[in-house]
């Protein structure tokens, strides 16, 4: 009889919510980083993006008035943001795929507190665009790339790109947790790419013609994110774009990851 | 043990979905502590549905149920705590390994990383995939996928079981596997296991006791053995030489029992006096001078049960034939696929 095994281990409680946030990571990025398709791309896209742009828009520099005369120091946090548009993507594909495959329904079988299963499923993401960050970075040092606010700044930018890629993530588990479907996660990959070129991505703000393009780019939480990357390497350590940027990352972290929640609550209705 | 209550038990099981689709249709049950209680009933009769409720995943529209004597809607941390399930189509993820897995699950519930390997290592030992724990599970075969399966819902070492349709789409063999080692569970372990599936012989080989649901009501309850004894003795069938000798040989057959279900070429009658009666029967074809090309005697299977509850066939009209292990092999296939 294993009773007495069961009543020696009837003691036990459910694990500390931390350990239950890194057992869920863990996983998530043991199995994101076993599938090279969501690795690689999320890797060379952006770098490719930027080659491409790198050659054919350099001479915009030449306007008057431009902020920096190196198209790379310009266009370098592009990048960064993209790997955090990947982020979302693979973190939202991920936990979709769960649901689809009744994956989170063995881990509400568990103690597993809800909050644990969602952040833990966005880790796998993250980890993407944290290696992706490193790369863009080591590239574009490679390629000239010059960090006005020295290495301090590019440790700040980096970090920063990681903290954008998690809030990211939010976006894409939210859009998993409502749709339940890895395609429809997918299809909103075009949607939020059209959202980054309506941003202050390949232009600043005021060097914008259009006028209903400026305005939306200038109201573009997108357009804040790029912008306070970019002072550090441009400009300096300027509070003026840093602290709005860090504002709208939180936002947007603490909306989606809400939005999120509140959707799990429903999607698993466990008593 | 007898302190322990692990059994199950539920009132008046109701739910509905939109649309007022009722998979649940108000369900009484008992499953005794140590029991194996089999859910049988064909695709869409409610079955997973009951059991997402049991395992507190899914909240009832109506009626009570309480597992290991905990209520499944008020107490569910408590309840998830005791019981360990295995539902559908097995949930595992390709790209970790079966360790991974056991390292996973055994976490979130609280095992520390010793307890997690010591229970690991004697549970993969257990289902015969201790050479395959290293290896990514995509490239495990259906059967070493449920048997994993098992493995994990028993990793926190609970006391009810609730098992999904377990073999369902496995080959002969890993069925057999995978019952022995549900029935050691019960008997030596102690633990109670539900189980839900769609083939008679799972149920009539594994369960202490059977309830048939159909369109979300339960039709019949009882011990296998019980169940068919309901349905009365052994049934005979005779396949004239001669079809033209079919009405005589009904007219014949007739005084030795009521007609049951046979193929069209043949007559069949539950025989009132049971297996005994044959040589009577055989005299009496003789006697009449009816030439018999096959002649058979079916015992009553949880098919007739089924039929006689429902008016229809669980398995197809063609299961009756004999070789049942093959063709709930072959049938196992044709369900799953049409369920996704």
């Amino acid at each position: 009889m294993t009773s007495v095994a069961i009543e020696a281990l009837g003691a036990r409680h459910e694990p500390p919510a931390l350990s239950q946030v890194a057992l869920i990571a863990r996983r998530s990025v043991s199995r994101t980083f076993r599938q090279p398709a969501l690795v690689i791309p999320v890797i060379l896209f952006p770098l490719i993006l930027l080659a491409v742009n790198a050659a054919g828009l350099s001479s915009i520099t030449k306007l008057p008035h431009f902020p920096t005369d190196s198209y790379i120091n310009f266009a370098i946090v592009v990048c960064f943001v993209q790997g955090a548009l990947f982020a979302a993507i693979t973190a939202g594909t991920e936990l979709a795929s769960d649901i689809q495959k009744g994956f989170l329904d063995r881990l509400a079988l568990t103690p597993a507190h809800r909050w644990a299963v969602l952040v833990g499923a966005t880790f796998g993401g993250t980890a993407v665009s944290v290696v992706g960050s490193v790369v863009y970075l080591i590239v574009g040092l490679i390629f000239g790339v010059h960090i006005e606010t020295g290495v301090l700044g590019a440790i700040v930018l980096v970090l920063l790109a990681i903290y954008i890629a998690l809030a990211f993530a939010g976006i894409g588990a939210w859009l998993a947790i409502l749709t339940g479907s890895p395609e429809a996660v997918q299809g909103m990959f075009p949607l939020l790419f059209v959202l980054f070129f309506l941003s202050t991505m390949n232009l600043p703000a005021d060097f914008i013609q259009k006028d209903w393009f400026r305005a939306i780019a200038k109201a573009n939480p997108i357009s804040f994110l790029i912008d306070g990357m970019r002072g550090l390497v441009i400009g300096g350590w300027d509070a003026g774009t840093l602290v709005p940027c860090l504002i709208v990352a939180t936002a947007i972290l603490i909306l989606f990851y809400g939005l999120a929640a509140r959707a799990l609550r429903r999607r698993v209705q466990r008593t | 043990m007898a302190a322990r209550d692990n059994g199950i038990e539920v009132r008046d099981l109701q739910r509905e979905f939109k649309g007022g689709i009722r998979a649940v249709d108000g369900i009484d049950l008992a499953v005794a502590p140590g029991e194996i209680y089999g859910f049988l009933g064909p695709n869409g009769a409610g079955k997973s549905t009951t059991v997402l409720m049991l395992v507190t995943l899914l909240p009832p529209s109506g009626g009570s149920a309480s597992v290991a004597g905990l209520d499944v809607v008020r107490q569910g941390p408590a309840v998830r705590r005791a019981i360990g399930a295995a539902l559908q189509e097995a949930a595992l993820d390709d790209f970790l390994t079966g360790w991974e897995h056991i390292q996973l699950q055994g976490g979130l519930h609280g095992l520390t990383r010793e307890q997690c390997r010591a229970r690991g290592e004697e549970l993969l030992d257990r289902v015969g995939l201790t050479d395959a724990a290293g290896r990514k599970v995509g490239g495990y075969s259906g059967g070493m996928k449920r048997r994993l399966d098992l493995a994990l819902a028993l990793v926190h070492e609970p006391s009810v079981l609730f098992l999904d349709e377990p073999t369902t789409g496995l080959d002969p063999q890993s069925r057999s596997a995978l019952w022995a080692e549900v029935e050691r569970l019960a008997r030596e372990d102690g633990v109670t296991v539900f189980l839900t599936t769609q083939y008679l012989e799972e149920a009539d080989v594994l369960a202490d006791r059977v309830g048939i649901i159909d369109h979300g009501r339960i039709v019949a309850e009882g011990t296998p053995s019980a169940l068919k004894a309901q349905i009365g003795g052994v049934a005979l069938e005779a396949t004239p030489a001669n079809p033209n000798d079919r009405e005589r040989l009904r007219a014949a057959l007739a005084r030795f029992g009521a007609p049951a279900a046979g193929s069209p070429k043949s007559v069949a009658v539950r025989l009132d006096g049971g297996a005994e009666a044959l040589p009577e029967v055989v005299r009496t074809l003789d006697g009449e001078s009816i030439a018999v090309a096959d002649l058979q005697l079916h015992q009553p299977s949880l098919d007739d049960v089924f039929l006689e509850k429902t008016g229809r066939s669980l398995e197809g009209d063609d299961d009756e034939e004999g070789d049942e292990g093959e063709g709930a092999g072959e049938a196992g296939r044709a369900p799953e696929v049409a369920s996704r």
